[in-house]
């Protein structure tokens, strides 16, 4: 060929690539790789769960080595068919996005085993098992890209796999939450995307690392502002901030609960993550300006979640608002911008990926036993089962962020943030804010599990595959929070990532710019 | 619309788009064409062949389930991308050989294989759509 003769080093990476480095893709090409075996073996159905468990368990192993590979070396980058920087498409991983893709990766595989009894034949023939790894190829892709861009397209890759999940099953009440989710979805995609033509036009470069630098240089004459507000509204509407989380209740409570539990810990995190990584490391000194804006609906998502939690009667859609009330406060810990408060919310992310999804199975479990899902109608859970009841209670204390478990670290960090810049007003909504989900929750216990039953109910036993999951999140929300000292030095050092991107760019352009 | 002329006349035309959507497949690599636009052609004439000879004659002729196709153009689409993992270059890294085949040099690439999955994925998927609409509009 004629091109072997023309020196290719400008544009192409000539050195070898450590085998080690492939970690950063393997994940989302392992999911994709995955799905599309079990779409092909759809109509088996036995075969489905016996596949996709050890495929999400692969995907744990995988996201646990590239952690370990990046804790010992610093940020790792592959950059798509070998061209170079920022013209390839750059996949970086750094401790925040391993951290996220990890405690996703987790989830999952809970998801996984507890689909094996909750989710029936029907949903296995709809395509569960091959929508959930596609879900998690868009979640592991949009945790690990270093190319804003390519995050659009991790985006949409987990949204058309949200929407096959959602509507698995295709009843009237799926299809109606199923829209206002979609339509959510959709504008702030679109703004998302509309927000990137922008980006594109003003920097010329879709790289994350390229354009930190870029923006860090030109601060002074680009319309910087802007384009961090529009970040802001387009992802906190991914996350369900207030005042456009009215999607979130409206629609979580509609699908299969395993469904629910995934999204509840996946899909807001995702936005979180997003907001993280545009205004922490792209747009630090606009996320200053915008501090108290995000401060404020921080306080307010937390509030309006609270309330929300306390004014239902239908126990997905307390964990709905529950799950509002957390996105406050990882967004209080984001307009704090310090590095305790953006560890706070990178903590209390991981927290709330495990205990949601925990929380909303443990919801399918009170359906279960009790035959609704209602808090007029539950009760005598105690006298069910004892394990489960004990399981769901360090739960709730965890979502409450009550000592010791995990969600009491993240609260006291941002807590701590905010106190140092004398922002008392934010200290006393998280703190009102965990009084009000103690007593939402504390309000579910004492109806549904210890009030008598109102109804005689026929016995049934609690399947192992739908407890052990459950019981493994609880187990992590227990072990983090009495040992949260390494975690803590992870997080912090996550943080320090973010706020100070030099190791992330480096990684990026090894021999400098 | 269904008239004996057009019955008759719409396997030739459909294998006729077939054999043509192959060959703007295999063109895309250097010139205009590629899987994506491959892959329309191929379902417009499965489309056809839908329209005069009913959507059960499609499933039959296809053989594999829409979604299976789909399903396994996207599997062989992501391993021409990991194929590279052998050679210490980056995920998905164009690889090239060319065999002399009956004393002609072909060149074959991972590039081509993936432009070959994304045939199938657009050839699959959207088969699977335009049957699940031609479907809705007998019930």
């Amino acid at each position: 060929m004629a091109a072997s003769t023309a020196d290719l080093s400008a544009a192409f990476l000539m050195t070898p690539v450590a085998t080690a480095d492939w970690l950063v893709v393997l994940p989302p090409a392992w999911c994709i790789l995955a799905g599309a075996v079990l779409l092909m073996l759809r109509k088996s159905l036995h075969l489905q769960a016996w596949l996709a468990v050890p495929a999400l368990a692969i995907l744990v192993v995988l996201d646990g080595l590239l952690l370990s590979h990046v804790l010992a070396n610093g940020p790792v980058t592959m950059v798509m068919g070998r061209w170079l920087p920022p013209f390839g498409i750059a996949f970086t991983a750094d401790l925040t996005g391993v951290l996220f893709a990890l405690a996703g990766a987790v989830v999952a595989l809970a998801g996984a085993v507890y689909a094996i009894a909750d989710i029936d034949g029907s949903g296995r023939r709809y395509g569960f098992y091959p929508f959930l790894l596609l879900l998690m190829a868009g979640v592991s892709g949009a945790f690990l890209t270093g190319d804003i861009f390519n995050l659009y397209v991790w985006f949409e890759v987990l949204l058309i796999a949200s929407f096959g999940l959602i509507t698995l099953g295709s009843e009237p009440r799926q299809i109606d939450g199923a829209i206002k989710y979609a339509f959510l979805n959709l504008i702030a995609t679109t703004l998302f995307l509309a927000t990137t033509g922008y980006l594109y036009g003003i920097f010329g470069t879709l790289n994350m690392a390229d354009i930190a630098l870029k923006a860090a240089a030109g601060r002074d004459s680009l319309p910087l502002m802007t384009l961090a507000t529009l970040y802001l509204l387009a992802f906190g509407m991914k996350a369900a901030a207030f005042p456009v989380n009215f999607w979130l209740p409206a629609s979580y409570h509609t699908p299969r609960i395993v469904v629910a539990a995934l999204f509840a810990g996946l899909l807001t995190k995702v936005g979180i993550y997003a907001l993280l990584r545009t205004l922490i490391m792209l747009f630090p000194v606009e996320r200053e300006e915008l501090s108290f804006v995000i401060a404020l609906a921080g306080a307010a998502t937390m509030i309006v979640g609270a309330l929300g939690a306390l004014g239902q009667s239908d126990v997905r859609r307390v964990l709905g608002y529950v799950v509002i009330s957390g996105i406050g406060i990882m967004l209080a810990g984001l307009s704090l911008g310090s590095p305790g408060g953006v560890g706070g919310a990178i903590f209390y992310a991981l927290h709330s990926m495990v205990v949601m999804t925990a929380l909303y199975m443990a919801a399918g479990l009170m359906g279960r036993l009790a035959g609704s899902f209602d808090l007029n109608r539950l009760g005598g859970l105690y006298g069910r089962s004892a394990l489960f009841s004990g399981l769901s209670l360090v739960l709730f204390f965890a979502a409450s962020g009550l000592p010791p478990f995990s969600g009491f670290w993240p609260k006291v960090m941002v807590a701590k943030a905010a106190l140092d810049i004398g922002a008392w007003w934010l200290v006393a909504a998280v703190f009102l804010t965990g009084f009000l989900v103690t007593i939402a929750l504390g309000r579910v216990f004492a109806l549904a599990y210890w009030r008598p039953a109102p109804e005689a109910l026929p016995a049934t036993a609690i399947p192992a595959s739908l407890l052990l999951p459950l019981a493994a999140l609880t187990a992590l929300t227990v072990v983090f929070g009495l040992f949260p000292d390494a975690l803590l030095s992870t997080i912090q050092a996550a943080a320090q990532g973010l706020s100070d991107p030099s190791a992330y760019i480096g990684s990026v352009f090894p021999g400098g710019t | 619309m269904n008239t004996l002329i057009f019955r008759t006349v719409a396997p030739f035309l459909t294998a006729l788009m077939v054999l043509f959507s192959l060959f703007v497949l295999l063109r895309g690599h250097n010139e205009p064409g590629g899987g994506f636009i491959g892959g329309l052609i191929a379902v417009s004439a499965l489309a056809i062949f839908g329209i005069a000879n009913g959507i059960l004659a499609v499933r039959r002729a296809l053989w594999f389930h829409p979604m299976a196709i789909s399903a396994f153009g996207l599997f062989i689409a992501c391993l021409a991308g990991l194929m590279s993992i052998f050679f210490a270059v980056p995920f998905m890294t164009g690889l090239w050989i060319t065999p002399v085949i009956l004393g002609v040099e072909i060149p074959l690439s991972s590039v081509m294989l993936f432009d070959t999955g994304v045939y199938l994925v657009v050839v699959g998927s959207i088969t699977s759509i335009a049957l699940a609409l031609e479907a809705g509009d007998d019930a």
